[in-house]
């Protein structure tokens, strides 16, 4: 059986008809503030300010904030971004701005030309991150980030965004381990998948060739 | 002519008949008043000091969330709803969650519906302790109790951060489950948590509840008949202020508060005193569930292996989910047309809706009892407006 429902009076003193002297309620609410304020001085979780900039709160390992891109080995041309444009879709204020590089026969590259972020639009929310199916994309923690620059200065090009996989190991070592597992694993399948295909290309080959080779003495032989 | 009290009386017309257009005083209060939360405004006409009438002016905030949501994909109206009330983000998206998996027909695992549960009532604590801290603020105690409250939230916050990633913003919830999984140990943190509010809450309620000044002021202040309190559709605390046993999680239990032992809170007058009150014994249930919800958390998926993150249709059809946001019903009605995009996305707001009989309340009080009537009906404009 449930007991019943509690309600606001019963645990309130009754309804005060003018003043109640000597004002004990608010006698009692006084020595909290005293407590309080004393408790203030000693007391560690009670001093919760933290002196900024001398002094920084850590952040947690997931904060996020602004996104940023990740290369493999050391420079821009291992920009792990192929322009895919999913981000851009999925983007919710719509600030990601892409534009695919192709060669001159019009061929795409498999690499952005343009990836711009517009910072001052973007809210923070991390869906780029999580869509993106090439692992390029992840949010940051940097939070000092003002800009005298009113025009261009949080408009962020592929430059400014790019970071090394280094980087990304340092600010979330767990997700950027697990994704490095994984690229690892998948390329290990690839190579061994593009070993099998040479393999077995190399076996049907010979096959053929045995084949022909038969054929012909076939013809010969007839 | 706007009365003057340093007119002398001699100066001053013999009689004046009552609601004298000329002795009317119009006041705008707002859009930017320090007890209007935002940027509300009144236009108050008042007799004296005596309210005559109240014409709330909103729409100062309006940012087009819902047109907007029709133009991008379901998932990235997500983040959009963290911007609704602002205080209260968690319940935001599972209500819009909520709403897509109606549609969808997707299923939430039950690891993923006990942290929905989880982060929904501590986003409950968050909503009434900093609701005290400002109604206090609108009475004149301006700061101690807001930040005595703000000081707990600081701490729910951290909680917040480690696990969605933002303080307030949080972005979490996803068709089907959760984001990602609770991180090691977080479950340890909020029991510790939970296990110390209530010293804090008696703390509060000794800092305010027996006041002299508290009482006089709020007992017996803005209360409306639970007739006319049904008829305008308000729900939430405000409500149940006023007696009557209203909550959605026991009256359409959603997710899996069917499981959880908690009582509602009722109020008897439905007065301003017995707003705040509420918030305070409704504090102490919401600690119920959290404790039980995280005693009997279980391991398993934080989401629905079959839902898609990228490219997600939903089909066609129309969906409305609600649930009780610590502001009262919060409803999300979706259309889909089956594409990417919602076809018609519209919100329920608790705030908005509650903020309908304010001129009922008002009428024939005073001017000071405007701003604690407002306080008390616990808006947010990011809500109110969208
Ligand atoms: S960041 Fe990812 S999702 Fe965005 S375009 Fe590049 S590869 Fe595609
Ligand atoms: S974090 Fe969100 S808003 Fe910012 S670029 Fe990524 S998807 Fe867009």
């Amino acid at each position: 059986m449930e007991s019943p429902a509690p309600t606001t009076r019963a645990s309130s003193p009754p309804p005060a008809a003018g003043w109640s002297l000597p004002g004990i309620g608010l006698l009692k609410g006084m020595a909290v503030t005293a407590v309080n304020m004393i408790q203030s001085y000693y007391r560690k979780d009670r001093m919760t300010t933290v002196q900024y900039p001398e002094e920084r709160a850590p952040i947690s390992p997931n904060f996020r904030n602004f996104p940023f891109l990740v290369y493999d080995g050391d420079n821009m041309a291992g920009l792990r971004c192929t322009a895919c444009s999913i981000c851009e879709k999925e983007c919710p204020p719509q600030c990601i701005y892409i534009v695919l590089d192709r060669d001159e026969n019009g061929k795409s590259l498999k690499r952005p030309k343009v990836f711009d972020i517009d910072v001052s639009v973007c809210m923070n929310c991390g869906i780029c991150a999580e869509v993106c199916p090439f692992d390029s994309i992840y949010m940051d923690g940097q939070y000092e980030l003002a800009t005298g620059d009113r025009f261009g200065g949080l408009l962020f090009n592929k430059e400014t965004l790019a970071r090394s996989t280094d980087y990304h190991a340092q600010l979330r070592p767990l997700e950027a381990a697990e994704v490095a597992a994984r690229r690892k694993a998948e390329e290990e399948k690839k190579l061994a998948a593009q070993a099998a295909k040479v393999a077995k290309a190399k076996l049907e080959k010979e096959q053929k060739e045995l084949k022909a080779k038969e054929e012909q003495e076939k013809g010969t032989g007839a | 002519m706007i009365s003057n009290p340093f007119m002398s009386p001699a100066a001053a017309p013999a009689s004046v008949p009552e609601l004298d257009e000329d002795q009317l005083l119009h006041v705008s209060l707002g859009p930017q008043h320090p007890s209007t939360h935002g940027v509300f405004r009144m236009n108050v006409v008042l007799d004296g000091e005596t309210v005559v009438s109240l014409k709330p002016v909103f729409g100062y905030l309006h940012r087009n969330h819902e047109k907007i949501a029709e133009g991008v994909t379901f998932l990235s109206s997500m983040p959009f709803t963290d911007r609704l009330d602002y205080i209260c983000p968690l319940t935001n998206n599972w209500a819009y969650a909520q709403a897509v998996e109606k549609l969808a027909g997707i299923e939430v695992p039950e690891r993923a519906e006990y942290m929905r549960v989880i982060t929904a009532e501590l986003t409950r604590l968050i909503n009434h302790t900093a609701f005290v801290g400002f109604f206090l603020g609108d009475m004149g105690a301006w700061g101690t109790a807001l930040m005595y409250a703000f000081r707990e939230r600081e701490k729910i916050l951290d909680l917040f951060e480690e696990l969605t990633g933002a303080r307030m913003m949080s972005n979490f919830m996803r068709f089907g489950g959760c984001r990602n999984d609770l991180p090691a140990g977080w479950a340890a943190k909020a029991s510790t948590l939970v296990n110390e509010f209530p010293r804090f809450l008696d703390e509060l309620e000794n800092l305010i509840i027996g006041n002299e000044v508290l009482i006089a002021r709020t007992q017996n202040v803005g209360a409306l008949p639970k007739e006319a309190l049904i008829n305008g559709g308000i729900t939430g605390p405000m409500l149940r202020a006023a007696g009557v046993a209203y909550d959605i999680r026991k009256a359409e239990p959603y997710g899996i508060y069917d499981r959880f032992k908690f009582r509602i809170p009722l109020g008897t007058t439905g007065d301003c005193y017995d707003r705040m009150m509420i918030r305070f014994l409704e504090l102490r249930e919401s600690l119920a569930i959290l404790r039980q919800a995280l005693d009997q958390l279980p391991e398993g998926q934080f989401i629905n292996p079959k839902s898609k993150i990228r490219n997600f249709k939903a089909p066609v059809g129309e969906a409305y989910a609600r649930i009780e946001g610590p502001k009262g019903e919060l409803g999300f009605y979706l259309i889909s047309d089956g594409s990417t995009n919602p076809f018609r996305y519209r919100i329920r707001p608790p705030s908005f809706i509650n903020l309908t009989l304010l001129e009922d309340m008002c009428l024939g009080l005073d001017l000071a009892d405007v701003v604690i009537i407002l306080g008390s009906v616990d808006i947010v404009l990011g809500e109110v407006d969208r």
